[in-house]
């Protein structure tokens, strides 16, 4: 059968939402090639194959060995490349998490295949090969890539690309446990220095509030913070803003930072400089406030405010609190 | 010491990418080009790497037509002692065969540790340095953030998301993606400038490097993205923006 295998990753006990928009892609390509969606959990809980069912997976492999409690590169790729050798599917899914854009590449090269990085539309041919369009030039432009001679096809997916089918309740998936053996892990991990405990990290949020040098000094970005813990937002920069000291680089949204891809993205003092442009003009909404009406972050802009971001910031903030707790 | 950097030439971040009419690639008349911003990272490690254990030296590898040579050039100038160019004679190889011809390239010179940037800027695909990691059966570690050289062994921290950290102790030899924040690259001074003319360059072929090795991916129908609507201006004062901001997210937009 021509299948779709998806690797589905969780944290902190539970699927994380990407694995869902996955899965549920999967299971629509896999009707496109005539096959089933198809699972790879690493680590994780026979709990996590029954998240994955109502969006379409009929079987989940659940990858185990004591060596892979943690991640690691060699350990990852090779797990998955025993896998898709035995199973064969067609094509493979991952999200393009910070674990699959480190092993994936390295997996297609074992596998001696063909990788579209950072996918953001994908569809079947009529020779029933995945057409996966990839933003280069960090979105100034489009490609359109085809592996059509090597198998599987693979593909990590832009988070937020195509959102989560409505799950169908009372489906169920198969579940397949193996132990898997990870090889020779050369590099070993010696800590794992935590991050803010719930942060979603930015190339996965679903919205995003920004600000750019406008902010005057990074103390200021706690008006961006408070307005976003009340909309469930995370909190990005501008190149410029960076430079200037008021945020640390992996806040930074732009061609040299991250490329994200949020439902909502709200730009405050960010003039609009091609680079920043080029990392968040997929997002599907885009809010701009900034004292100059000229700015040009207001043509890529669904609604615009011409004002003082320290005015704007707190009003929106005590409007959003006052709506959302109605 | 033996140490390499693989640099690419890419178009400057400020650039405005225009595709081809034919869909065949994008437009390069015209355009100025950069040494990769992050590969400035990976040039100024392995500068620092060199200057850390003595007796080393610093090889940049470029792989593209002749322009490339200029980015070794200012690598030369920044301290790096000599180059290899891989001229692709043309050809539009993908990653998978730029990985093959660079591995060559790294096992045939003896390199003990190879500094890369994350990712090249122009095409964003981030898997040539993990595909040369995987065809030298070498570890690798991403994103690098912090690094320490030293009896045969590194310990390298790599940023993953939400801030979090993850610090490897890796065995050399083996291959490091380099991110913004891991040094201040310093400027090439104008004795390094002058110097950097006569260091060697040593070109090899494309065709030669890469065995039997086929590219996996076609790339076709290159184009602009869809240009959004307009969009609406609010007006009013402050808090009146605001409300009508607020109520066209939710009734309109259907966003929050």
């Amino acid at each position: 059968m021509a299948n779709v295998l998806i690797f589905a990753e969780h944290q902190d006990g539970k699927l994380k939402k990407t694995a869902l928009e996955l899965a549920s892609k999967a299971a629509e390509l896999a009707t496109g090639i005539g096959g089933q969606a198809e699972a790879a959990v690493i680590g994780g809980s026979e709990g996590l194959a029954k998240e994955l069912a109502p969006y379409g997976i009929k079987k989940v492999y659940l990858l185990a060995s004591p060596k892979l409690d943690k991640y690691n590169t060699l350990g990852f790729v090779k797990a998955l490349a025993d896998l898709i050798q035995e199973t064969k599917p067609e094509i493979v899914l991952a999200s393009a998490s910070p674990a699959a854009k480190d092993f994936f590449p390295r997996l297609a090269a074992r596998l001696n295949t063909g990788l579209a990085s950072d996918v953001v539309e994908m569809k079947i041919d009529a020779d029933k090969k995945l057409i996966a369009t990839h933003p280069v030039y960090s979105g100034k432009a489009l490609v359109d890539m085809k592996i059509p001679n090597s198998l599987p096809q693979i593909a990590m997916i832009r988070p937020n690309s195509f959102g989560t089918a409505a799950p169908q309740e009372g489906a169920s998936a198969e579940v397949v446990k193996k132990d898997t053996d990870p090889g020779e892990l050369k590099a070993e991990m010696k800590d794992l220095v935590k991050g803010a405990t719930g942060k979603i990290d930015l190339t996965e949020a679903e919205i995003i509030v920004s600000g750019g040098r406008a902010m005057k000094e990074a103390a200021n970005f706690k008006i961006l913070q408070d307005l976003a813990d009340v909309i469930g937002a995370s909190v990005g920069a501008s190149r410029a803003a960076v430079d200037s000291g008021y945020a640390p680089h992996d806040m930074q949204v732009g061609q040299t930072g991250k490329v994200v891809n949020p439902k909502l993205y709200l730009a405050f003092g960010i003039s609009g400089a091609i680079q920043h442009l080029a990392g968040m003009r997929t997002s599907k909404v885009i809010v701009a406030v900034n004292k100059d009406a000229e700015a040009p972050i207001f043509q890529k802009a669904d609604y615009g405010i011409v004002g003082d971001l320290f005015e704007v910031v707190p009003l929106l903030t005590q409007e959003f609190k006052r709506v959302l707790s109605e | 010491m033996k140490i390499a950097v693989l640099v690419k030439q890419v178009p400057d971040t400020e650039t405005k990418i225009k595709t081809k009419a034919d869909g065949s690639g994008i437009e390069m008349e015209g355009v100025k080009f950069i040494v990769g911003p992050y590969d400035e990272f990976a040039i100024e490690e392995a500068i620092k790497t060199k200057e850390k254990n003595a007796g080393s030296e610093v090889t940049v590898v470029s792989l593209g037509p002749t322009r490339v040579v200029e980015a070794m050039r200012t690598a030369l100038a920044m301290g790096c002692d000599k180059a290899i160019h891989i001229d692709d004679e043309g050809q539009n190889p993908d990653s998978y065969v730029i990985a093959k011809a660079l591995a060559k390239v790294i096992a045939d010179g003896g390199f003990e540790i190879v500094f890369t940037g994350k990712q090249a800027i122009d095409l964003d695909n981030s898997q040539v340095t993990q595909q040369v990691a995987e065809f030298l059966g070498w570890p690798q570690v991403m994103i690098l953030e912090k690094i320490e050289v030293g009896g045969g062994k590194a310990m390298a921290t790599r940023r993953v998301s939400g801030g979090a950290k993850e610090v490897y102790e890796v065995p050399l030899p083996a291959i490091f993606g380099c991110e913004k924040g891991l040094n201040t690259p310093r400027y090439a001074s104008l004795p390094g400038i002058m110097k950097a003319k006569s260091k060697p360059i040593e070109t090899k072929k494309l065709s030669e490097l890469k065995g039997d090795a086929q590219a996996k991916v076609v790339y076709s129908n290159y184009r602009m993205p869809p240009e959004k609507a307009p969009g609406k201006m609010l007006s009013g004062d402050a808090a009146t923006q605001v409300k009508e901001l607020v109520r066209l997210l939710r009734e309109e937009a259907k966003v929050i």
